[in-house]
């Protein structure tokens, strides 16, 4: 038990662990805040992995700038998605995702 | 056990608890809760791992921006983002089972590649400056510059878009009043006296 976290081992199981969490969340929820959530979810696994390889291999920071960039790119990604979450609501009055029908034959 | 395994543990069993609670909650509230508990537990997985820059990064914009932005959407929603009806029953299976699919593939993947079943890998000593402002700063201004300015650009285009999709479509239309100032004068009674019954052509254009 001493040795918790002095392996790379265990944060990648964290991270494939909360990705698989955010993926299943993402595929059975059909309220679309909590699908955005869980999108977060799995870039915040990604994210973690990176840092912790990145550790592994302490030559240069690749891993850290990737995920800086990563964490730039998805607070972008949260704020347009909210954005076209609250025209869905307009439209439809409803955040069920099953309801986004409008393109369908 | 150490200190540096407890707080492991202590991030690691926040970040699970918040995770299952984000995708497991009926309430979005809960589920933002969980997100917030989830980000903050990988902050400090990443302090565990000497990235402090990114930890200091991580709570400011995914805590302090993103799950305040999902919480101010919830509050415009209001009660109409809970869904009172989730997971119709004749969709259950396929979801359930598309859903245990992909953890399986995904803990065969984990472990099915060479290497999964090996002994873990210890994490190496690494020099004081490892993950700190300078060391990251000076890779992002070096190496990455030029995806450090197309984020920029990316940023200020998100944001715009966001305004323009989430802006209401009815154009509200002012109250065209007479242009002429003069008619205007007389548009309508000139004594409070003649407002029941207007005299000759007052009023009527």
């Amino acid at each position: 038990m001493n040795t918790l976290g002095q392996y790379v081992d265990h944060y990648v199981f964290l991270a494939s662990i909360l990705f698989t969490l955010g993926a299943v969340g993402f595929l059975m929820r059909r309220n679309v805040l909590v699908q955005l959530m869980s999108i977060e979810l799995m870039l915040n696994a990604v994210n973690l992995a990176l840092v912790a390889y990145n550790r592994l291999h302490g030559d240069d920071m690749n891993g850290h700038m990737f995920a800086f960039f990563i964490i730039a790119v998805a607070a972008a990604e949260a704020a347009v998605g909210l954005a076209i979450v609250l025209s869905f609501y307009r439209l439809k009055a409803s955040v069920n995702s099953d309801e986004a029908d409008s393109l369908k034959h | 056990m150490s200190v540096g395994s407890l707080f492991f543990a202590f991030c690691v069993v926040l970040c699970l608890v918040g995770a299952v609670s984000t995708i497991a909650s009926h309430n979005p509230i809960r589920s933002a809760v969980g997100l917030l508990g989830t980000i903050i537990g990988i902050a400090g997985l990443f302090l565990k791992l000497a990235a402090e820059f990114l930890a200091a990064i991580q709570l400011i914009v995914y805590a302090g921006a993103v799950v305040v932005l999902f919480v101010f959407v919830i509050m415009l929603l209001g009660p109409d983002a809970t869904l009172a009806d989730d997971t119709p029953a004749r969709a259950r299976f396929s979801r359930w089972g598309g859903a245990a699919l992909f953890v399986v593939l995904a803990l065969g993947a984990a472990f099915g590649f060479h290497g999964g079943w090996g002994p873990p890998t210890p994490l190496p000593n690494v020099q004081p400056g490892h993950g700190s402002t300078e060391a990251v700063g000076g890779m992002l201004f070096h190496q990455g510059l030029v995806p450090f300015e197309l984020a920029t650009a990316l940023l200020i285009v998100a944001a715009v878009g966001a305004i323009a999709v989430a802006r209401s479509r009815h154009h509200v239309k002012p109250a065209t009043q007479e242009p002429n100032a003069s008619k205007r004068m007389f548009a309508g009674p000139i004594h409070p006296r003649d407002a029941e019954r207007p005299l000759g052509r007052e009023g009527a254009r």
